[in-house]
């Protein structure tokens, strides 16, 4: 079984191609909003170096968020396209567990957060179990602030990762029991996202295509609107 | 026995609010052509919301692009090409397209072509009529667009007049959203007209001798006034008689243009060219003076993939495919000859 895995949620778009061995090739890049220029170039080379032919993919797994909505379906439609062109089945994983999976080997609570920008954050908690992270709390956007005393009352030795807790860094250090994981955990990676989607395809958690649906956590500023302008 | 196999491209839109996807066969042969819309989605806001057509494209996508090929009775791996609109338009709406054909492309390891939307436009006329000579003069009119075209040869197009504020189609809109009529504005003013009279308000008809140059917004401007001073005007009348300005100021340029440039026919492209005045006019006029007007179906005057695989199969035989590097350009222009 080999896994392509597209990840496109964040600053950062990449994408892995591995299996049963574990990652063979991967690609990702950080620079400028340029996802939809990178990805399909990025799943080229990564199918050349693994020396892999692209009909040889079984399964397409993909980030379906949360994360910038733009970059977020750049991925989407283009791992849709892909398993649809090849007949295989998806896989979808969400940003916030891809975060959580590479800190799993700590015992302590793990808190993932996306820059949702606009002074707003995606976030949810997880803890270690055995090979891996259960979510705790649902996925949710919260103000930097709400995090804060989230993290205050959980009031146990906390690990937050992702961009969403470096932008506000200098707020949530104040907490005693609160650390930061670095830059170098700050997005979601592809190749975590081939090893979780690896395990879900062992359970044959598949879905069609037309099942993957991102998962925004926010509605069209327009519908918000519309919802809370008073009635005429 | 052998056989010569046509170039079969899948064509992808997604500039706006419309979802297509179509399979053409060497420019002209259109196997299928699958438009899904999302007017219902858009019409209590006014007009198109980004974010939420962005959001539709993506779930539509697999499934417009599944049917096109059902449809057209080919699979991936019989096509030649695969193409997408790539501007201008809405950058959120335009990646679903472009990020979904590169992918097919790369899946079925064909070529990737990425298309200029308004030569789209401009060949959804050769595609229904692939024996107009050039040159052509193409009104091109839309909700985005207001041009007249000199169009020379393949890719060689002379920008003739465009507007200098709203396009035709957005004062459509403007019009129909000011008289309570609902979105999208020119088919119910179109159908409004049909029982009221042209001749009943002298509205203005902006720049009708002046260049080839259009301009709207003072007309809409005029009829907001109008309404504004008469609230007992008939929506009948108001529409007939907004509607004659607006085909008036288009016919009249275009006529001298293709006077002008010698043209062997006008040709009508965009979602404008679907007004039944325009078109009734536009096929008077070429009875009346020999120069053939080519008026498309509706379906190919509004936004569609046929015209996209068509312009693609145009441009692959011209220039080659696009690179998968290719982005969204939302504010990509045709290239003009001088």
């Amino acid at each position: 079984m080999l896994i392509l895995g597209i990840e496109s949620a964040t600053a950062q778009v990449g994408c892995a191609i591995g299996g049963h061995e574990g990652v063979l090739a991967s690609a990702h890049s950080a620079s400028g909003r340029r996802h939809a220029e990178s990805l399909a170039p990025q799943i080229e080379f990564t199918l050349s170096q693994a020396c892999i032919d692209i009909s040889e993919i079984s399964v397409v797994a993909v980030d379906v968020g949360p994360g910038l909505f733009t970059g977020l379906r750049v991925g989407i439609s283009t791992a849709m396209a892909i398993a649809f062109g090849l007949s295989v089945p998806m896989i979808g994983v969400s940003s916030l567990d891809l975060l959580a999976f590479p800190v799993r080997h700590t015992r302590r609570l793990i808190a993932a957060t996306i820059d949702a920008r606009r002074g707003e954050l995606f976030t949810a908690f997880y803890r270690q179990v055995p090979g891996g992270v259960q979510r705790v709390s649902e996925p949710q956007v919260v103000t930097p602030d709400d995090l804060y005393g989230e993290l205050q009352a959980a009031s146990t030795e906390c690990l937050v990762v992702g961009d969403g807790a470096l932008r506000y860094r200098d707020m949530l250090e104040g907490l005693t029991k609160v650390e930061i994981a670095d830059e170098s955990l700050a997005y979601p990676s592809a190749s975590s996202l081939v090893a979780l989607a690896h395990a879900r395809a062992l359970r044959e958690e598949f879905v069609q295509p037309t099942e993957i649906k991102p998962l925004y956590l926010r509605r069209p500023d327009a519908e918000i609107n519309w919802q809370t302008r008073p009635a005429q | 026995m052998t056989e010569t196999l046509g170039q079969t491209i899948l064509g992808i839109e997604t500039s706006c609010d419309e979802t297509a996807a179509s399979v053409v066969v060497d420019g002209k042969t259109i196997l299928s052509s699958v438009v899904s819309s999302q007017i219902d989605l858009h019409a209590r806001f006014g007009g198109v919301v980004p974010e939420i057509a962005s959001r539709a494209h993506t779930e539509l996508i697999t499934p417009v692009v599944a049917q096109s090929l059902v449809e057209a009775g080919r699979t991936g791996k019989e096509l030649t090409a695969v193409a997408a609109t790539y501007g201008p338009g809405l950058v959120g709406s335009l990646l679903v397209g472009v990020s979904a054909a590169k992918a097919l492309a790369l899946t079925w390891g064909i070529p990737f072509i990425g298309v200029n939307h308004l030569e789209g436009h401009l060949y959804a006329g050769l595609l229904e009529e692939p024996d107009l000579e050039f040159p052509l003069v193409v009104l091109l009119v839309s909700g985005g667009h207001t041009m007249l075209i000199e169009m020379q040869g393949h890719g060689m197009y002379r920008l003739i007049g465009q507007t200098v504020d709203d396009a035709a189609g957005e004062a459509f809109d403007k019009v129909a959203r000011y008289l309570d009529l609902g979105y999208p504005g020119g088919p119910v003013i179109d159908q409004l007209a049909t029982q009221g009279d042209p001749t009943a308000i002298k509205f203005p008809r902006p720049m009708i001798n002046d260049g080839y140059d259009f301009s709207f917004s003072g007309l809409k401007t005029a009829v907001i006034n109008h309404v504004r001073k008469n609230p007992n005007v008939s929506a009948e009348d108001v529409s007939a008689s907004f509607q004659a300005a607006v085909v008036d100021v288009l016919l009249a340029k275009a006529k001298r243009a293709a006077e002008e440039v010698g043209a062997t026919a006008i040709c009508l492209a965009g979602g404008v060219a679907a007004n039944s005045e325009l078109r009734e006019r536009t096929k008077d006029y070429a009875l009346q003076s020999g120069v053939r007007a080519y008026v498309p179906s509706r379906s190919m005057c509004t936004d569609n993939a046929a015209m996209i695989a068509t312009a693609a199969w145009w441009r692959l035989n011209a220039d080659g495919p696009s690179g998968l590097d290719l982005g969204a350009k939302p504010n990509l222009k045709l290239n003009w000859i001088a």
